[in-house]
């Protein structure tokens, strides 16, 4: 492409105009600012963005509309996660029983590092329990590393309810159904 | 020895740096509220120390505006690592930020920023030859950063130092000649004498205005700000002839331009726009009492105060002149230009006579 280059004219040449134009412009800008508010800056941590929906923030655990812990510790998650930032230890053979009634097991620790953590979502699309999600959380900070690494209870605490399926009690159900199978007479 | 002299010189001395060096840090923090606002931004208004806010009624408002940041920019500076990169030049590379602030601050000596409180003279030094004392230290401030740029020992501050030699050499000439025709008209190179002139007879931007155009510019090329801030072009030359320093002597550079900033503001208003006087009110004469005297001080900084903003202002409103272009406006529009100036002026008062 040939771009035509035009010789200035003198009053081009002579720079003023181009020296009131640009008084004109930052002055417009000025006084936008000043005077009418137009601000582009958002001032972070009093203004924040609307997260989109779909957004993937800090995976905490979840707890189900009865209060329950979901996880059963299967340890899917841990061993997905690609930066190995979860770690779960199990409840062993003579742990603590789940808190809901039909579910084997809870875990006795589950951690997850968000120094090592990238939000990548594996562990929510893995979990069989819908039992940890990506929430809109994205601002994580401590002053310590062992600050950084979040127990059971902080991520139960953080990740609050959430609906969902009840696997659990589905199979409650289908147990007492199954018991009462061979219709009584 | 006349000690009375040599008390009030200090005091006035002490006052003037004080000041100045206020002036600096807060032009500083002038200069990114200004950008701020010119680019839709806000600017800094987070810094302030803990009992800033409980400062009733105006407390929130100046941590708003930023108030305390100049002295946590200058903390900063003064408590951040002094480095010296290996194969500087050691001597010049310590004595650079010295040369560079020191004339910087000697100019406003020569300034009158007040008539008079009681008996004292508000200004540092009444040199019968003032003009030629601010621009031969003005061209002083140049050893300054082309030594920075020397003692480096790296290439862009090299780049940035040659530079600067050769730009503030060029507009030096058209500088000093642009302020001939004032002191045709005055016939005396004394500041305050101008300023007496001016009182009497009107401010001098009206009799001189080509002459003011041109010492507007080539102040702007003298304190290396933009357009002409070629020396330490950010982007061609990654700071320019300050990029090995750090910490204070860093800010000493910047303390050296802003001071520059301040003293060509006080030349401009000094010589063109009637020092401290003001043409109503009474202040158009020597003041007779200690309130008139703190007025046409005030009077002064608030001139300056506008140039200091312009300068400001400015450096958001224009790109960078490329170097041709710059020793192009500087030799070949404004040195014929000052000299016609010059002819001119000299003619026309050759004939009223």
């Amino acid at each position: 492409m040939i771009v035509n280059r035009k010789p200035l004219t003198f009053w081009e040449r002579l720079y003023l105009p181009a020296i009131a134009g640009g008084l004109k412009v930052t002055l417009r800008h000025a006084w936008r600012t000043l005077f009418r508010g137009k601000v582009v800056t958002m001032e972070y941590p009093e203004q924040k963005w609307a997260v989109p929906t779909d957004y993937r923030g800090a995976p905490y655990l979840v707890k189900d509309q009865e209060g329950n812990t979901k996880c059963v510790s299967c340890q899917l998650c841990e061993f997905v996660c690609p930066p190995k930032a979860i770690r779960i230890t199990p409840p062993g053979e003579s742990g603590k029983l789940a808190d809901r009634p039909n579910a084997e097991k809870m875990p006795e620790e589950f951690e997850i590092n968000f120094l090592r953590c990238i939000y990548c979502g594996l562990c929510q699309e893995v979990c069989p329990e819908e039992a940890i999600f990506l929430l809109k959380d994205y601002s994580l900070t401590g002053q310590s590393r062992e600050e950084m690494i979040y127990g059971k209870e902080k991520l139960l605490a953080l990740g609050g309810t959430h609906g969902g399926i009840q696997k659990w009690k589905h199979k409650l159900e289908e147990a007492k159904a199954q018991e009462n199978f061979p219709v009584k007479i | 020895m006349n000690w009375n002299f040599v008390i009030f010189s200090i005091v006035k001395i002490a006052i003037v740096v004080g000041v100045v060096q206020g002036m600096v840090a807060y032009s500083v923090l002038a200069e990114r509220k200004i950008a701020a606002w010119i680019q839709d931004r806000v600017g800094p208004n987070r810094c302030a120390p803990p009992f800033a806010k409980y400062i009733p009624i105006v407390g929130p408002a100046l941590i708003r505006l930023g108030i305390f940041q100049p002295l946590a920019d200058g903390l900063k500076l003064l408590l951040k690592e002094d480095f010296t990169p290996a194969g500087v030049r050691k001597i010049y590379f310590w004595l650079a930020p010295a040369l560079a602030v020191i004339p910087s601050m000697l100019v406003v000596a020569v300034i009158p920023f007040g008539s008079q409180i009681g008996q004292q003279k508000m200004v540092i030094a009444d040199l019968n030859v003032g003009i030629l004392y601010t621009f031969g230290i003005v061209s002083l401030g140049v050893y300054g950063i082309v030594l920075a740029g020397y003692a480096a020992n790296s290439k862009y501050p090299m780049f940035g130092g040659i530079r600067s030699s050769a730009q503030m050499i060029s507009y030096e000439i058209s500088m000093g000649m642009s302020v001939i025709p004032v002191l045709l008209i005055v016939g005396n190179l004394n500041l305050s004498r101008i300023i007496g002139w001016q009182s009497a007879h009107g401010w001098m931007v009206i009799y001189a205005p080509v002459s003011f155009v041109i010492f507007l510019i080539a102040s702007f090329a003298e304190t290396n700000r933009l357009p002409f801030d070629l020396p330490e072009a950010e982007q061609e030359l990654a700071g320019g002839y300050n990029i090995e320093y750090s910490s204070m002597k860093f800010a000493l550079f910047a303390l050296a331009e802003n001071s520059n900033m301040v003293a060509s503001s006080s030349m401009m208003v000094t010589l063109f726009f009637g020092g401290w006087t003001l043409p109503f009110w009474g202040l158009d004469h020597a003041a007779t009492s200690l309130w008139m005297g703190i007025v046409q001080i005030l009077v002064f900084l608030a001139k300056m105060l506008l140039f200091m903003v312009l300068f400001i202002w400015v450096r958001w409103m224009f790109p960078r002149f490329r170097y041709d272009q710059l020793m192009d406006l500087g030799w070949r529009r404004f040195v014929p230009l000052a000299l016609a100036n010059i002819l001119v002026t000299a003619v026309i008062l050759w004939m009223k006579s």
